[in-house]
């Protein structure tokens, strides 16, 4: 039915575009015509493939055939050759940089595995509102394998070997987690699924529970049968109304289905799930914490031991787990604990998903294997820096996690080098900082958040990140002294030293990676009262181009202080001693003359 | 709905599933419909995608295109959303990014139609295990 039998694709990204991609489309389109095959060859601009490193990206379909680096001037040879004669245009093709052969179809390039999707694999995949989709995916399957076929030992055995480790943040093993909840004896037990996902910028575990729920409902079901609990609680954020209506539909389907209920696929296991709701404070992420708001407490954490697995909900043994190590379960049962622990590092194992945001081309929900550097993350999958941007750092771990810089980008992504690069793997918010961004208002940033959603339980965390932030308010004001920067970074110490939970024992992360990696930054706002990168608005002042002034009076006529001066017609002068910065002057200028620097 | 009282009833209906004899059985044919995916999670539809999905079954309907239209969750591109899956019989899908109606009307007009792209595809670049 089509009436073109060929496509040619051209990259339309911005990096592509910069290298002229568009004026190869032109060429293309210029060189169909001349051969009369305007009619059955198609040009058509698409977004970004991601490999801008390469770039510009030509794709030819049907045939699947991917050049690298097309010049302009390289279009009449892809018409002559390819698309007349069917002979690929070798010179162009992409060389495997280890086998430095030819890769002729995209889908033998490795970038391709750059990718890969286990705990995503259903999302925008299946519709979430039906089972019988998830069903045709192998859904249950695991499920059914494990009550049929293992004892819970062998399961926990299984889940060990996998190496699975929680990725809600600290990086737990998930199959050690399980033995301690199954050997703790009690009449009741509890399976927990924490989806009180709060990091700003992160929305991993919201997309898995929105596309494909089943998964985290079966995971947790594995999870009841190996520990010896047959009730299951989601503890969810209720600002997440869509992930709670399908995660509402989903145990409804699976109650009907018989898969969640008693005597599950005719074994003697019974095993429910209900929801819990959570009011939105990031403290209720650990898992205390998260457990006393379940049962009507406050959200305040305590101290472990007792562990949850001793004593969790209502005083009973409860294993949690967070949604994205849950979606991992299924597959791991079903392909073996040998294929997950195939993909990774050494230590760290299977995959991670990371939402990417900030200043990135392709912001989006991505899934890596672990070992994955942050260079092919943000440059290759990512498509790079906005606006042809220099890169300067990357956020990992949110508000407990740090800042990795240039020096960083080649480092294989795991929980243990994050760590030792003054970050952490977190639930996997990745948030990217170009030129523009000055470190020292990120790090007053999460601090803001951390004051904000400290529980107050303890003082360090209390009262030492109050005075944390209260000095980094001081140091963007332009009030800061050279001995504050000591100030910060003792503080800092102590309150990860001295705090009761996870909050506050990270909370500093963000202030001292910053000051390891950007000291230069924070001395020019404490010596030169300077903000290299334009941020603080207290340490700028505006300015009078003197070419782009003509004189027309408009900013002194706006200026509430009267601190502008000039003759009509010539160039006029703020005086920066009585201006109040208010912007006034440079609202009202048409010729773009008033600046601030 | 009944209840699935064992292993081997589950992998029956994963079965009838996968080879498609449920949609069979009320009287579609999966494999010679259009096929689209609407991503519908959050992102997606913050930024219209409900809108665009009932755009494209309401058109395809008063257009006479034999089509199956469903929700999905989040594809990951929220750069570009709301963004659809669209398949033709016989050809591989194509992703499309930032799906207003105008452009749900394009794609439906030129490629659905007259299996002619239009800008704006998704060059898809991950793996999904099977």
């Amino acid at each position: 039915m089509s009436k073109y039998s060929m496509h040619l694709l051209v990259c339309g990204g911005t990096g592509c575009k910069s290298q002229e991609s568009d004026i190869i489309a032109e060429k293309l389109k210029n060189e169909l015509l001349k051969q009369g095959l305007e009619e059955t060859v198609q040009v058509i601009m698409t977004g970004c493939f991601g490999f801008c490193e390469k770039g510009p990206i030509l794709k030819v379909m049907p045939d699947n055939t991917f050049y690298t680096q097309v010049k302009p001037e390289d279009a009449e040879e892809i018409v002559e050759e390819h698309v007349i004669k069917g002979r690929r245009v070798e010179r162009l093709l992409y060389t495997d940089p280890e086998t430095e052969a030819h890769v002729e179809d995209s889908k033998h390039m490795g970038f391709y595995k750059k990718q890969l999707r286990i705990a995503l694999r259903n999302c925008g995949v299946i519709d979430p509102e039906i089972i019988d989709e998830y069903i045709a995916r192998d859904g249950y399957s695991a499920l059914g394998e494990v009550l049929a076929n293992q004892t819970p030992e062998e399961t926990i055995e299984l889940m060990k070997a996998s190496g699975l480790r929680g990725r809600g943040g600290a990086g737990f093993p998930a199959g050690l987690k399980w033995d301690f909840a199954r050997k703790n004896e009690a009449d009741q037990k509890y399976v927990v699924c924490n989806a009180d996902e709060g990091d700003p910028g992160a929305f991993m575990d919201r997309s898995i529970l929105e596309g494909d729920p089943h998964s985290v409902l079966e995971a947790m079901a594995i999870v009841g049968r190996c520990i010896g609990a047959d009730m299951g609680y989601i503890y969810i954020r209720a600002e997440y109304p869509l992930a709670i209506a399908r995660l509402k539909t989903a145990i409804g389907q699976a109650r009907k289905y018989g898969l969640l209920g008693k005597d599950i696929l005719g074994s003697d296991f019974n095993f429910d799930v209900d929801l819990k709701y959570g009011a939105g404070a990031f403290v209720c992420g650990e898992e205390t914490a998260l457990i006393h708001s379940m049962e009507g407490e406050r959200g305040e954490p305590s101290l472990k031991p007792p562990f949850p697995a001793e004593s969790g909900y209502m005083g009973k043994p409860t294993n949690v787990n967070n949604v994205e190590t849950l979606a991992n379960v299924p597959v791991i049962i079903l392909k073996g604990a040998e294929w997950f622990s195939s993909i990774g590092t050494d230590t760290s194992k299977g995959t991670k998903v990371f939402a990417l945001a900030g200043k990135i081309n392709n912001v989006g929900l991505i899934e890596v294997p672990m070992g994955t550097t942050l260079r092919e993350v943000i440059f290759e999958i990512g498509g790079g820096i906005k606006d042809g941007k220099k890169f300067k750092a990357v956020q990992t771990g949110g508000p407990s996690g740090g800042c990795l810089t240039e020096k960083h980008l080649d480092m294989p992504i795991s929980y243990e080098n994050l760590v030792a690069n003054g970050s952490m793997m977190g639930s996997g918010g990745m948030i990217v900082l170009d030129e523009d961004d000055c470190m020292v208002s990120i790090a007053k940033f999460y601090l803001e958040f951390t004051v904000e959603e400290s529980c107050g339980k303890c003082a360090p965390c209390r009262i030492g990140n109050k005075r944390l932030l209260e000095l980094l308010e001081r140091i963007c004001e332009g009030k800061g002294e050279e001995s504050d920067l000591v100030r910060l970074r003792n503080l800092g110490e102590v309150i990860k030293d001295t705090s009761l939970c996870g909050l506050g024992q990270s909370s500093p992360n963000p202030v001292l990676s910053t000051m390891d990696n950007f000291y230069d930054e924070y001395l020019a706002h404490v010596v030169d009262k300077k903000c290299p990168s334009g941020v603080c608005t207290d340490l700028l002042e505006y300015f009078i181009v003197e070419e782009n002034c003509i004189g027309c009076t408009a900013c002194a006529r706006a200026c509430p202080v009267g601190c502008i001066s000039g003759e009509r017609k010539e160039p006029h002068l703020i005086n920066p001693d009585t201006c109040i910065k208010c912007g006034a002057c440079m609202e009202k200028c048409k010729f773009d003359a008033v600046i601030l620097k | 709905m009944s209840k699935i009282k064992s292993l081997a009833d589950l992998k029956k209906i994963r079965d009838e599933k996968v080879s498609g004899l449920q949609t069979r059985e009320r009287g579609e044919d999966a494999e010679n419909l259009v096929q689209i995916k609407v991503a519908m999670a959050t992102c997606g539809i913050a930024s219209g995608a409900k809108e665009t999905m009932e755009f494209i079954a309401e058109a395809l309907e008063k257009r006479g295109v034999d089509a199956i239209v469903t929700q999905v969750g989040c594809m990951g591109y929220c750069y570009a959303e709301p963004t659809i899956e669209v398949k033709l019989p016989g050809s591989e899908s194509v992703v499309f990014g930032g799906v207003n109606i105008e452009k749900a009307d394009e794609i439906i007009e030129k490629y659905i139609k007259g299996g002619e792209l239009v800008d704006g595809i998704i060059p898809v670049n991950y793996e999904t295990i099977d």
